[in-house]
């Protein structure tokens, strides 16, 4: 029972950090870049309607992924045009982008599929299956383990398993790269990138860009993955606790793993302590547990517990002198 | 930047709101359009349905106050160099604080204590839930943007946690408190002006309405006429040079995020003393970004921000009205047009003004040709 009720946690930890994953990782190309990007949550919000409109009208996984992505994209060198070409407000931005995102996002889903703001939900071909279902259900018999392995590990579909390989693949992009090095250099000290005689501009555009299709990736993970259709407000301050993840984590991909995963874990069991007294506690208000990510930041924040060291220049326009 | 590209006072001023206001509107005329509406129809029936009639303006001057409390909130933040993004759980804290203190002693004291305790309890509990995000970053410096956002969620949990576990009362379905006692009730318009024999049509509209009026004209004296609203402003302009002359920032990022707090608290004014009568979820819904937007447009002078709050106010009443009266319209078109408004008159003015600088050097070059071939041909002739 013990186990078995591990690896129900465990899944369901997983499925729920995914998106955060995709997120945080797109926060960390931006900010890292130097660009603030509070409009996570938006881009998420947008390229989420994206692949639910795309998957359900032409009924392609690819297609799905692929719009979700461009228009994500699209947000980011929105945010990129008047925030890194001009020197623009990057939270001000940000806000827009949210704004907009939870707006357009209903306006366009009850014009094009009238059902009060919903997606129609995409055919099962559509939506991402689990990986190695038969192995799964193989490793489920294996005594002791069987639970963690089988429903906990693997039980989840490519996009889970994605997420975690494209953590590593972000740090070694970023600390191993000649690409990677320029980037972290954009974020702290711009003028000695351009002094350098690389293009400010377009380190911060390609970061945009990685970021646009990260926060693809989150979006349709949301509607292809996790439920089959687009509903309105559906990521439901997810891009917002992705960013506090990536502030928990320092700016750092594997750190951000780590907090992506405390926060999922969270969300998993406030769900199941509903209720539930524990041991010497008491019943556990279920707000406490949903409050804690952004407790924990705000604390981790203030320097109570380490110390959070924002890219130096995160924030600042780069004006070229001429 | 770029001094061949500066515009005059006049239409930085003037000019570079409208046209911003302007390009909002095209482009969510343009959604409008595109999915299949009429933009002309749309904007007839919100106007007619924002000021066409009594009600309708009653409703407008309704939203508008709430947009004025968050609006300003935004904009004293903003003249200390401070972005307040947490107007909206800084209102339901304050909501929160009014709510709570005409749960507790709404059937015990007279209107004349009641409503002056409940202002005071929401301005304090917003002012609170800024200070703690002031304070981290003046003193242990972490960012208020991210302090503030974390804060909004706190808020409303905190909210969700009250209402369901301690307020509401046993049995009920719904989340929501009991209902005040009759002194804690702002007196609605309707009441208030048939004091001196106007007959207003029932509205949500509250003399809560005054006191944001009166907010603004507080928030402008403190501002430009006040030595500590100087100190607030020189901080935002030049931090440096404000250290240099002696003044403190970290006491006026402290002073400036709580007289925030404390405006955007007074939400709770209007939403929960003036209209519910009790403590809810829902009641900011949103008017913390709302301020945003409407701080933006009313380019953070008091005076722009009661003319930006009724617009969005109007947007907010007509946009309901469009909804009831065309088909395939709904709310959320407001709520898009508040972000295309927050887009293009706070994160791409720099991308617009420049633009504007060169049509008007353009323009001002073909008028003194004009000029000049006429006054050459008068000389000739």
């Amino acid at each position: 029972m013990d186990e078995a009720l591990l690896g129900a946690l465990l899944a369901s930890t997983l499925r729920v950090s995914t998106p955060l994953i995709f997120c945080a990782l797109a926060g960390l190309m931006s900010e890292r870049s130097g660009v603030v990007d509070i409009g996570l949550e938006g881009k998420m919000l947008f390229a989420a309607f994206a692949a639910g409109a795309a998957g359900a009208v032409y009924g392609s996984t690819t297609v799905a992924l692929l719009v979700a992505m461009v228009v994500a994209i699209a947000l980011s060198w929105m945010h990129g045009l008047a925030c890194v070409s001009h020197r623009g407000d990057q939270v001000v931005s940000g806000v827009a982008i949210n704004i907009i995102a939870a707006g357009m996002t209903v306006v366009l889903g009850i014009a094009w599929f009238a059902q009060g703001g919903q997606t129609p939900p995409v055919s099962a071909q559509v939506r991402i299956q689990p990986l190695f279902p038969e192995i799964a259900a193989a490793a489920k018999d294996i005594p002791v383990v069987g639970g963690i392995v089988g429903d906990g590990l693997l039980s989840h579909n490519a996009m889970v398993y994605l997420a975690l390989v494209l953590v590593p693949s972000i740090w070694w992009l970023l600390f191993r790269t000649r690409f990677g090095l320029r980037l972290r250099a954009v974020g702290e000290n711009p003028q000695m990138v351009d002094a350098a005689g690389v293009s400010v501009t377009r380190l911060r555009y390609t970061a945009l860009t990685l970021n646009g299709m990260l926060c693809g990736l989150a979006g349709s993970y949301l509607v292809l993955a996790q439920s089959a259709s687009f509903s309105a407000n559906m990521t439901a301050g997810r891009g917002f606790m992705a960013l506090a993840a990536l502030i928990f984590g320092r700016w750092h991909p594997v750190n951000a793993l780590w907090a992506c995963l405390l926060f999922g874990f969270l969300d998993a069991t406030a769900i199941r302590l509903q209720g539930v007294h524990l041991p010497g506690v008491g019943e556990v208000p279920v707000q406490a547990i949903q409050a804690m990510p952004y407790i924990l930041t705000v604390v981790l924040l203030a320097g109570f517990i380490g110390k959070a060291v924002a890219p130096q220049a995160l924030g600042k326009p780069y004006l070229k002198e001429r | 930047m770029n001094t061949s590209h500066a515009l005059p006072r006049w239409a930085d001023l003037v000019l570079l709101p409208i046209v911003c206001l302007g390009v909002a509107l095209l482009v969510a005329a343009a959604v409008v359009a595109m999915v299949g509406q009429n933009p002309a129809e749309v904007i007839m029936v919100l106007i007619q349905g924002a000021f066409g009639s009594a009600r309708g303006l009653s409703y407008t001057l309704y939203y508008a106050t709430t947009f004025i409390f968050t609006g300003l909130a935004v904009a004293v933040a903003f003249h200390g160099g401070l972005f307040n993004i947490g107007g909206e759980g800084q209102a339901i804290m304050g909501g929160l604080g009014t709510g709570l203190v005409a749960l507790w002693f709404s059937a015990t004291l007279p209107a004349w204590v009641m409503l002056p305790l409940m202002l005071l309890a929401g301005a304090l509990f917003g002012l609170a839930w800024a200070a703690v995000p002031a304070c981290l970053q003046a003193y242990r410096g972490s960012h208020v943007v991210i302090t503030t956002i974390m804060f909004n969620f706190i808020a409303s949990t905190l909210l969700v946690y009250l209402l369901v576990n301690h307020l509401r009362p046993a049995g009920t379905m719904s989340v929501e408190s009991v209902a005040f006692s009759e002194s804690a009730k702002l007196p609605d318009m309707r009441t208030a002006m048939a004091w001196v024999g106007i007959d207003w049509p029932t509205s949500p509209l509250n003399v809560s309405l005054f006191l944001a009026l009166l907010a603004a004209l507080a928030v402008y004296l403190y501002l430009w006429r006040t030595r500590g609203g100087y100190h607030l402003r020189a901080v935002g302009s030049s931090p440096g040079a404000a250290e240099y002359a002696g003044i403190n920032s970290r006491h006026q990022i402290v002073i400036g995020m709580s007289i925030s707090g404390a405006l955007a608290g007074m939400v709770g004014m209007n939403e929960i003393a003036g209209v519910n009568g009790r403590l809810l979820l829902e009641f900011v819904s949103g008017a913390g970004f709302t301020g945003i937007a409407v701080a933006l447009m009313g380019r953070n002078h008091p005076f722009g921000i009661i003319l930006a709050s009724i617009l969005f106010g109007a947007l907010f009443q007509g946009g309901a009205e469009v909804a009831f009266e065309v088909r395939g319209f709904s709310r959320d078109m407001v709520i898009m047009l508040q972000g295309f408004i927050v887009l293009f008159s706070g994160a791409m003015v720099y991308v617009i003004a420049p633009r504007l600088a060169w049509i008007l050097a353009f323009a001002n070059r073909l008028f003194h040709q004009s000029t000049q071939s006429s006054k050459s041909g008068a000389t000739h002739g």
